[in-house]
């Protein structure tokens, strides 16, 4: 990509490249680092019909591809009309999913279904570090989901894997699961969101660790998807494969099961709240016209970063993992390579809370039940 | 590449923006950048022209700039952006 198209990004884009609609916030786990804190539905949720105006509002900007995600997106009753509206007006779905509500009938429904990529996640390769931070049962849930896709034909689907302290150790095992079921291997950046913000310093790569996946996506992540997950690690060298810009407001965006209309998906919190598709001018106008976006699409300071001979590389990483650690957001992200972030986090007395919690009342997140 | 006959994949949807135009492949989900608002001309034009270089003469294309259009044309064809008239790669 070239310098001036990256400015070209910067600067926003008629309507978004990577677009993240949560379709409900319910959920049948309690992951430690869920982003959006899921786990109880919100009653005021979009209806079937909400959601379908706002699909037509995206068809219209030529939205090519959403990101469907949630809370466990199946969970909701009219997850299969709402996909094939989407695909139906040219809309390409891919989707994140725990797999419970694959079961064979779903499995032979989805493979059918063309414009559709499915993401499984998963967090270890075997079931105690998996379930340790996705709960228990749910390393089990997603081979069975994995087995009945691959089964009824779906062809390649994705396996989605945060990275964090405890499965770093098992990339190359990722990555052969993978390609025994012909599937993608897509690996992300753990960041301290939703209920992130609490086990993020405990679970987060070590600044060893750091290097260790920087080096091993440098040799074996051609074929891995990571989004806009590492750029934060070019600042060791050789730029790694990927979006390597922070793209929230720009190219990025969420839409939360209630409508609001967020900068990430990582940013649930008033202060990155750039509106709500129910208002007058839906999406649309909140896209094109939000103060918080308009202001987003400005030159950004470096702060603290400017004297940093690697900025251009790092940007300063990511703007999420700096807000939800108490960082300022124009310095070093916190886990910047040269050791930058970790000195500014000994100086946080206290971080944002996260603006909404739906965890199930007695779901004790797994990780803090198992000490 | 200039005397090929060259068509948009018949997958590939075209989105203008400011910069030119965001092109997306829903076969192989890949998204390219046309980074010029005169390449997004000649791309959408290329089915009317028997060949590329009809095509860059009839959109007013400068012959110095050919060569840029050439090699931007092939990256296309080889992200399957853009296919032969005749089905061809
Ligand atoms: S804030 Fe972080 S997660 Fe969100 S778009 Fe920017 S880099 Fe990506
Ligand atoms: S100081 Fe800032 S720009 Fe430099 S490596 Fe750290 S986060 Fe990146």
């Amino acid at each position: 990509m070239s310098t001036s198209l990256v400015e070209q990004l910067h600067g926003g884009l008629d309507a978004p490249i990577c677009l993240t609609w949560e379709l409900t916030y319910a959920c049948n786990l309690s992951c430690v680092h869920c982003l959006s804190s899921s786990g109880r539905r919100d009653p005021r949720e979009l209806s079937t019909d909400e959601a379908v105006a706002v699909l037509d509002e995206l068809r219209d900007l030529q939205v090519f591809y959403i990101n469907i995600g949630g809370g466990e997106p199946m969970i909701r009753r009219d997850f299969f009309p709402i996909v094939d509206h989407a695909i139906a007006n040219g809309i390409g779905v891919k989707f994140s999913t725990n797999g419970a509500f694959i079961d064979d009938e779903a499995a032979r429904r989805l493979a059918a279904m063309d414009y559709l990529d499915i993401q499984i996640s998963l967090d270890g390769t075997d079931a105690p570090t998996n379930d340790a931070v996705r709960g228990d049962g749910s390393y089990d849930t997603a081979r069975r989901a994995m087995d009945r896709l691959a089964g009824a034909g779906f062809g390649p689907f994705k396996i989605s894997v945060v990275v964090t302290r405890h499965n770093v150790d098992q990339l190359d095992e990722f990555q052969a699961l993978a390609d025994s079921y012909g599937a993608q291997l897509r690996v992300t950046r753990l960041r301290p969101s939703g209920r992130g913000a609490d086990s993020w310093h405990e679970l987060h790569p070590t600044n060893a660790q750091q290097r260790q996946i920087y080096q091993w996506l440098l040799a074996k992540g051609d074929r891995v998807l990571t989004g806009d997950s590492f750029f934060h690690l070019n600042a060791l060298g050789e730029p790694l494969p990927g979006l390597n810009m922070c793209g929230a407001g720009r190219v990025v965006c969420l839409i939360d099961p209630i409508g609001d209309v967020y900068a990430c998906p990582f940013v649930i919190h008033d202060q990155f709240r750039a509106g709500s598709v129910r208002e007058p001018g839906g999406f649309t106008a909140v896209w094109r016209e939000s103060e918080l976006f308009r202001s987003l699409r400005e030159p950004q300071s470096a702060g603290a970063c400017a004297s940093c001979g690697s900025y251009d590389a790092c940007q300063g990483g990511c703007m999420a993992a700096k807000f939800f650690t108490g960082l300022p957001l124009d310095g070093p992200d916190p886990e910047c390579v040269g050791g930058e972030g970790e000195l500014a986090l000994a100086g946080v007395t206290s971080a944002p809370r996260p603006a909404m919690d739906h965890t199930r009342p007695g779901a004790a997140p797994v990780l803090f039940r198992r000490k | 590449m200039l005397d090929r006959a060259l068509r948009l994949h018949p997958q590939v949807a075209v989105r203008p923006e400011p910069f030119g135009a965001l092109a997306y492949h829903y076969g192989n989900r890949r998204l390219v950048f046309l980074k010029h608002p005169d390449m997004v001309r000649v791309v959408r034009s290329l089915d009317e022209h028997d060949t590329v270089a009809d095509t860059l003469t009839a959109c007013g294309i400068d012959q110095a700039r050919w060569p840029s259009f050439d090699r931007a044309l092939t990256d296309l064809v080889e992200s399957e952006v853009l296919v032969g008239t005749d089905g061809a790669p």
